[in-house]
């Protein structure tokens, strides 16, 4: 056994100490060393990630800017509501929630299949809306029993709001949830961060061609959040500016005299300005409540507007293409003048048809209107004389003519998806068709474009445009829809200037001799009977487009079914010598263009000119004695 | 006669020593005042049970501790024991003993319990200390860390095994020895991540790589080195903390109390605080170079490294330099448990130092 000094041990202990002390300084240094990497060296970032920690950016939406007719009428407008909203992933059993709240507030089986729709398009943390427009009373009930229900809330959001419904519905068209095909818009503007937290987007219309005018600047407020996303406090906000509200060239009264005129039947017009090219009345019938499609619309709703056989959605007067029919004649015989193919004082005969490389066609007057010269031509509506002149002129001659007037090219409207149509020429065969020996344009085929029949294919818009540029004497303008836009934050308003497209270069005295015909067609010719006792002198055109081809019969409208009946048409400007509106009507198988499409105009013209108001839609004209 | 009841009641307290925990007790009020106000009031009941116990063990002579020093042990390892056997489970695991009238954490008992055996152990066989008897208290060491680590409590388990590991360490035992076992640990660490449970393996995973999960398991140490790291030189500002403020630090009164002092008091903050763990520490080593015997100075010495590892231990890991094992910050956590620990081990250190004439006469 080892014998132990005291001394000696004593010495050792203090070794020990002083090991253990120099460690525990050693130990202390590196945590220093520490404290002084995070708190020193890496002070910044941290600073940083703190701050990142606390300050959340909640966005405040902007008001959405307005649409204003040209009289100061508001066509749409927001307002704010309470919804309640259930956000599915928090939610946990969505059926027992919604049959829950049930319980408490009234949820229709339309509510449950809206809300079914928007789950499917959109991403399951975002809050979708199972009731909107909640009353206080509903607000309150439920704020009451909220603990019940996890993932549902009671919101406050501004709605877009329609006032006038269906009216004016393609023009404005409509906004709707916000889809990742917005989505990628707002990217390639690079507009993320002002459309953060924005849930609507324009789908149609002008809600869609302005979005980006109309949507305003997102505001931002910095807020103090707690480790579980509380707000604290607010550090400080930058407040929204409004979207820029959107003045029309519209006049809504005219727009809904319009409207009214059609009463159930299906059509377009669109009436324009023609000084400036600004668009009065843009209808497409039947029309839609845009309100729908606001909070979603729901799939009953959705797919009773989408199968109606009427086409709700469709906006004939801007993708609807129809054949002329007559009201190409007016063009065909400027056509005649300018290229010098015609006086207006040659005449032709018309026996009532008209033979062509072995084969007859037909005038609509059985034995024809006998001597034709222009006026006549145009005033009578002769056949004859036009398919007579549309050879002497050649597709070639025509084509090219009628290009200048804008047929068969997109008018460059404000509103999105516009169609171009066909205007016939032998390059537009030698595209469109595939085989070959249907790619070569044949003579016969000229003579019945110079009626506006055969490949000959114009949206209603296309029309009014030709109409409005020959009430302008050749001065062609670009149709359109705004007059100005109202810079909410600059408050300046910033005007869609009317600038001419082009200036036609057309013999003012052969403008003169076809609008003294178009005079002469309202006053005792095809649209004498809708214009009679008008208390102002204006100029017209009936038309009828073939829908369904009875070959050598004569038409007969009672025979074919409601849906194969001609199309009717009707082109007018007025007043005749300094026109402040050009229009074109169409109404989709209304027969002849006098009976149908002329009272329609008339209604039209009445009140924009005189201020009178009817009542009832425009009467339809039931003597079809009338040629066209 | 007022001057003489003072003079009785203070006579076994050492000034240094009370002056450096009375320093912290105000540190931690201070720091909890802003940490989380409402916990005030119990905590100051809290501190004044510690000092109740400090005071009375402080009038306890060594050669009385000698004899609770095999008793206490015996009763600790059975109690864990116990534990093992009917302890009641919360949060997975399996700490606490539900004695009827109350509910008790027998590991706290083994922070105490075990320098005090290893102690007594080593005076008892001062005349002949081979590797025998290192063998035998490594081994007495062993069996109650071993119940700890098994609860689980990885946090209690390395402080007894630390105290533990001190006094054997001041009993002198082998330089050689020591550095064999390191290596030897080194070598076993495989062996050892495969008795870890799942959850004590994130911990060591998340603190290589806190940012792997950053909502999750990292999620603790992500908040907390942020708050330390924002905190910059002079800090936020007391009450000023917006990692603390806003809940983003968790236990902010507890374990993590310190993010709170470092976010808040800054790099000043923090060196206050390391001095004053030193200077304390210091002191203790000191009272454990002047103690008169074995058993004293083992006790005193390994006492006194509680305290750094308590400190080390927590701030190592509310900074991410260590696992997250559930230490509190000695003197400045909020909870009785381990004030009135730490105050029982200041009691000893000083009775050990008021007694050491006495018993060298």
């Amino acid at each position: 056994m080892e014998f132990k000094n005291p001394e000696q041990e004593l010495e050792h202990f203090h070794r020990r100490l002083t090991s253990a002390g120099s460690f525990v300084l050693f130990a202390f240094a590196l945590l220093f060393a520490r404290f002084v990497w995070l708190q020193v060296i890496q002070h910044s970032y941290y600073q940083t990630r703190a701050e990142d920690n606390r300050i959340s950016l909640v966005p405040i939406l902007p008001n959405r800017g307005l649409i204003i007719d040209r009289n100061g009428i508001v066509l749409a407008h927001n307002y704010s509501a309470y919804t309640l909203e259930i956000t599915p992933s928090k939610a946990g059993d969505l059926e027992k929630t919604i049959d829950g709240l049930e319980q408490i507030i009234e949820i229709q089986p339309k509510d449950r299949k809206r809300f079914k729709k928007l789950m499917d398009e959109s991403r399951n943390f975002e809050s979708l809306p199972i009731r909107t427009r909640l009353s206080d009373e509903e607000v309150a009930k439920f704020i009451a029993r909220r603990y019940r229900f996890p993932g549902v809330d009671v919101k406050a959001r501004l709605f877009r709001q329609y006032p006038y419904n269906e009216s004016a519905s393609h023009l404005l068209g409509y906004i709707g949830r916000i889809t990742d095909h917005d989505i990628e818009a707002i990217e390639k503007r690079d507009l993320e961060d002002n459309y953060r937290g924005t849930e609507h987007f324009g789908k149609s219309g002008l809600e869609q061609k302005y979005e980006f005018e109309l949507h305003g600047q997102t505001g931002f407020e910095q807020v103090e959040v707690d480790s579980s996303g509380r707000a604290v406090r607010v550090l400080s906000r930058i407040a929204p500016v409004a979207g820029n509200n959107l003045t029309l060239t519209i006049d809504a009264k005219l727009q809904e005299v319009a409207e009214l005129a059609f009463g159930s039947r299906r059509g377009a017009l669109v009436a324009i300005e023609p000084a400036t090219g600004g668009i009065l009345a843009l209808v497409s019938m039947p029309g839609f409540d845009p309100n729908l499609f606001v909070d979603g619309i729901d799939s009953q709703s959705w797919d009773a507007l989408n199968n109606s056989l009427d086409k709700p959605m469709i906006n004939r007067a801007l993708n609807g293409t129809y054949p002329p029919g007559s009201t190409f004649k007016p063009f065909m015989a400027l056509a005649a003048l300018e290229i010098g193919k015609r006086t207006p004082a040659q005449t032709i005969y018309d026996p009532g048809v008209y033979n062509f490389g072995g084969h007859v066609f037909h005038d609509d007057k059985k034995g024809g209107h006998g001597t034709v010269n222009m006026y006549k031509s145009i005033v009578e509506s002769c056949d004859t004389y036009y398919y007579m002149l549309a050879n002497d002129l050649g597709i070639d001659h025509i084509s090219s003519f009628m290009r200048q007037f804008g047929f068969g090219a997109t008018t460059g409207v404000d509103i999105e998806g516009e169609s171009k149509g066909v205007l016939p020429s032998q390059e537009w065969k030698r595209e469109h068709f595939k085989r070959a020996d249907q790619q070569r344009w044949f003579a016969g085929e000229t003579i019945s474009i110079g009626i506006g029949q055969g490949y000959n294919a114009y949206t209603p818009i296309q029309l009014a445009q030709a109409t409005a540029t020959l009430a302008n004497n050749g001065v062609m303008y670009r149709p359109h829809i705004v007059k100005f836009i109202a810079d909410t934050k600059s408050g300046t308003s910033i005007p869609i200037e009317p600038k001419p497209l082009r200036t036609l270069r057309l013999k003012p005295d052969h403008i003169e001799v076809i609008k003294a015909a178009m005079v002469g067609v309202n006053k005792e010719g095809t649209g004498s009977r809708a214009f009679a006792g008008a208390g102002y002198i204006s100029a017209g055109k009936t038309g009828t487009a073939q829908v369904y081809s009875l070959k050598g019969e004569k038409y007969a409208e009672g025979r074919v079914k409601e849906r194969l009946r001609d199309h009717a048409l009707f082109i007018a400007f007025a007043p005749a010598d300094q026109p402040t509106i050009a229009l074109a009507v169409l109404v989709e198988n209304g027969g002849f263009g006098a009976q149908a499409a002329a009272p329609i105009a008339r209604q039209v013209l009445d009140y924009y000119l005189l201020g009178k108001r009817p009542n009832t839609p425009a009467p339809a004209d039931d003597d079809d004695s009338e040629e066209d | 006669m007022l001057r003489n009841l003072w003079q009785r009641l203070t006579a076994p307290i050492d000034p240094p020593l009370m002056m450096l925990a009375s320093l912290l007790l105000v540190y931690a009020l201070l720091v909890l005042a802003s940490a989380s106000p409402e916990r005030l009031g119990s905590q100051m009941i809290n501190m004044c049970v510690a000092l109740l116990v400090m005071r009375v063990v402080a009038q306890v002579p060594p050669q009385k501790m000698m004899h609770f020093a095999l008793p206490v042990f015996i009763m600790g390892v059975m109690l864990l024991v116990a534990v093992a056997l009917f302890g009641d489970i919360s949060k997975g695991a399996r700490r606490w003993l539900n004695l009827g009238f109350m509910r008790i954490q027998p590991s706290e008992i083994m922070k105490i319990a075990m320098p005090l055996m290893l102690a007594w152990y080593f005076q008892k066989h001062e005349t002949y200390l081979r590797l025998r008897e290192y063998a035998m208290a490594t081994l007495i060491l062993l069996l109650p860390v071993a119940l700890i680590a098994k609860q689980p409590d990885l946090g209690t388990a390395i402080l007894v095994m630390a105290a533990g590991f001190f006094v054997i360490f001041f009993a002198g035992l082998s330089w050689k020895v020591i550095v064999a076992l390191v290596v030897a640990a080194v070598a076993s660490a495989p062996l050892a991540w495969a008795m870890l449970r799942d959850y004590q393996r994130s911990r060591i995973l998340t603190l290589i790589d806190p940012e792997s999960d950053p909502l999750g398991k990292g999620f603790h140490i992500i908040q907390s080195t942020i708050a330390i790291g924002s905190g910059g030189i002079i800090g936020k500002g007391w009450g000023q903390g917006t990692q603390a403020q806003l809940e983003f630090i968790p236990e902010r009164h507890t374990d993590f109390v310190f993010a709170v002092l470092s976010e808040e008091l800054g790099l000043i903050g923090i060196t206050v605080l390391l001095v004053l763990y030193a200077l304390l520490i210091g002191r203790g080593l000191m009272i454990a170079a002047n103690a008169p015997t074995l058993f004293t100075r083992l006790l005193a010495g390994s006492i006194t490294l509680i305290f750094f590892t308590y400190a080390f231990v927590n701030m190592g890991m509310v900074s991410g330099i260590l696992p997250v094992v559930g230490v509190p910050l000695p003197f400045i956590s909020y909870g009785g448990t381990s004030l009135v620990t730490l105050f029982l081990g200041i009691g000893i250190l000083m009775s050990i130092h008021k007694h050491r004439m006495l018993v060298q006469k």
